[in-house]
């Protein structure tokens, strides 16, 4: 539904985003990650028409968002960030402001603002004015915004940002439910918040691409995900490594701690290892040897692991060119 | 049809902005003061014995060079500092519907301070018998005075994010189309110039189309020059509005 080609923007000399390439189809929850700066936000505003691009294609449903935006727009609801609202009004006249622009009148207008309003949890602070509302509501305020056509296509520009804990979690709970019918594209620094809502990733750093796939095969990169860590009781760590080095598959065993008779190890399995059949090597090495063990656990990796690995040596690379 | 629609949902947000904070009804108190004082003190209506408005419209384009800014300049600028002019942008609209509607909405709230100076036509009415025409071109004339000042603001507005700024640029500009054309100012340039640049450069001002009308002549070309200036500085903040969002 949204493909985006060779997307740049330029402001003055310095490209805030260079040349980013993606499609998103129906029924994906997208989260873009990426440091302050990255050109999360100036992506979204242009995919939704706020600002055109330097150079590159962008087409929303099929339309071309620079040529002919209107019809894109229409199939697009917009958060953007820090979730403006007009202060002066009440969040029932803006959202039936914002629902006019929509093209909705009468009772569509109605039963549309009742149903964002319903979804954002907003009935208390109906009839209050926008600039005596907490960051909470005011927030919920423009994401009902959004959300007042039902359309097909959110782009939601940190969502959650300042908002509480509960919060949070009804608004990832609509975003995973809407996910299933519409495109939904979201900005966030918040990594388990990427791995509880979204079904891909892409990891931006300045104005690029580094990272691009499934929460799952994100975590994967990172250089723990596959280790197995044992905790056991009574063996020494130094015998304990000395078998595991033994086995052919293990590439690296590390200690992680041993405090009264209790040893902990990670051990890294060499390279073209499924993690099953590597785990079940250890746990079998485990029961030849009689160890009391208290738990053996796969790692699937860490995306801030991953995040920072990427994201830091790309900013370092930048340093020292 | 749904572009006419936008246009006045817009408007009829903005002109709700205006009445939904003090700011509307101070400006309306502070027009009809500033009106009354004008036309009866400084114009002193009752000592020149005419049973006409000229002491009223002759102040118009000095009073409206300080408070047409005053209304429009939260036009752009106030969209920008919130940050909803990303939210209105992107919304299904054309950035042209956007200015039409917050321009005309801003110009009825002006017509309706206007409409409010009344009592001042039914006065004149009452003590003697004036030329009703007259006065109809003269309100015709200060509307459309008021049309281009506040085209002007909205362009000013668009420029920035500080609302006294646009507020400042926007009476300067508005100064310069006055004093182009006024009186003491021309007489001064005749002193080193031709007749001809005098009257090229003050066919420039807002005065020397504003007179017509005090005069009861409704004259199609000074309507073209008031609605070429509303249009034109319309046009430049679509313009600026553009580049603003291209970075």
């Amino acid at each position: 539904m949204i493909k985006v080609e060779n997307l740049k923007k330029a402001f003055g000399a310095k490209f805030a985003v260079n040349g980013l390439s993606f499609s998103v189809e129906r029924g994906e929850v997208l989260g873009f990650l990426g440091p302050n700066g990255a050109g999360k936000s100036t992506t979204m505003r242009m995919i939704t028409g706020f600002i055109p691009p330097t150079d590159g294609t962008i087409s929303v449903g099929g339309f071309d968002m620079v040529e002919n935006p209107i019809p894109g727009k229409r199939l697009i609801g917009y958060l953007p960030e820090n979730a403006p609202a007009y202060s002066d009004m009440t969040v029932q006249g803006f959202l039936g402001f914002a629902a006019e622009l929509r093209g909705l009148s009468g009772d569509a207008k109605k039963k549309a603002v009742g149903r964002a309003v319903d979804m954002c949890f907003l009935e208390s602070v109906l009839h209050q004015s926008v600039d005596t509302l907490s960051k909470g509501y005011r927030h919920r305020t423009s994401l009902a915004q959004s959300l007042l056509h039902d359309p097909d296509i959110l782009i939601l520009d940190e969502p959650t940002d300042g908002l509480d804990p509960n919060q949070k979690h009804e608004i990832r709970t609509l975003i995973r439910r809407m996910g299933e019918t519409k495109v939904i594209i979201f900005s966030t620094h918040i990594l388990e918040e990427v791995e509880a809502v979204c079904s891909r990733a892409i990891i931006i750093d300045r104005g690029q691409i580094v990272a691009n796939g499934t929460p799952l095969e994100l975590k994967a990169r990172s250089e723990n995900a596959g280790a197995v860590t044992i905790s056991m009781l009574g063996t020494p760590a130094a015998d304990v490594a000395t078998k595991l080095n033994a086995l052919s598959a293990v590439k690296e065993v590390k200690l992680l701690s041993e405090q009264n008779g209790r040893t902990v190890l990670r051990c890294f399995p060499s390279k073209d290892q499924m993690s099953g059949v590597f785990s079940r090597a250890v746990a079998e090495l485990a029961q030849r040897e009689s160890w009391r063990l208290e738990e053996l656990r796969v790692e699937e990796g860490k995306l801030d692991d991953v995040f920072r690995a990427i994201t830091l040596s790309e900013t370092q690379k930048g340093a020292t060119q | 049809m749904s572009a006419w629609n936008n246009v006045r949902a817009i408007a009829k947000r903005e002109l709700g902005a205006y009445f939904s904070s003090p700011v509307a009804y101070v400006f309306i108190v502070i027009f009809l003061l500033l009106v009354g004082f004008f036309t009866f003190n400084v114009g002193q209506f009752f000592q020149i014995g005419e049973a006409s408005l000229n002491s009223f419209f002759y102040w118009h384009p000095w009073l409206y060079l300080f408070l047409v800014p005053a209304v429009g300049m939260r036009l752009w600028s106030e969209e920008r500092r919130q940050g909803t002019m990303e939210l209105l942008l992107t919304m299904p609209i054309t950035t042209w519907q956007a200015i039409l509607g917050k321009f005309l909405a801003s110009w009825a709230f002006l017509a309706i301070a206007l409409l409010l100076t009344f009592p001042i036509v039914l006065t004149v009415n009452y003590l003697g018998d004036p030329d009703n025409g007259i006065i109809f071109s003269g309100y015709i004339g200060s509307l459309l005075l008021a049309g281009a000042y506040l085209a002007i603001s909205s362009m000013t507005s668009a420029m920035t994010r500080n609302q006294v700024v646009s507020f400042i640029v926007s009476v300067v500009i508005c100064l310069f189309l006055i004093i182009v054309g006024y009186g003491p100012v021309t007489d001064l340039l005749t002193n080193w110039g031709s007749a001809a640049l005098v009257d090229t450069v003050a066919s420039f001002s807002v005065i020397t189309h504003f007179d017509p009308f005090q005069k009861g002549l409704i004259d199609l070309r000074d309507i073209v020059f008031f609605l070429s200036i509303i249009v034109f500085s319309l046009f430049t903040t679509g313009v600026i509005i553009r580049a603003h969002r291209a970075g």
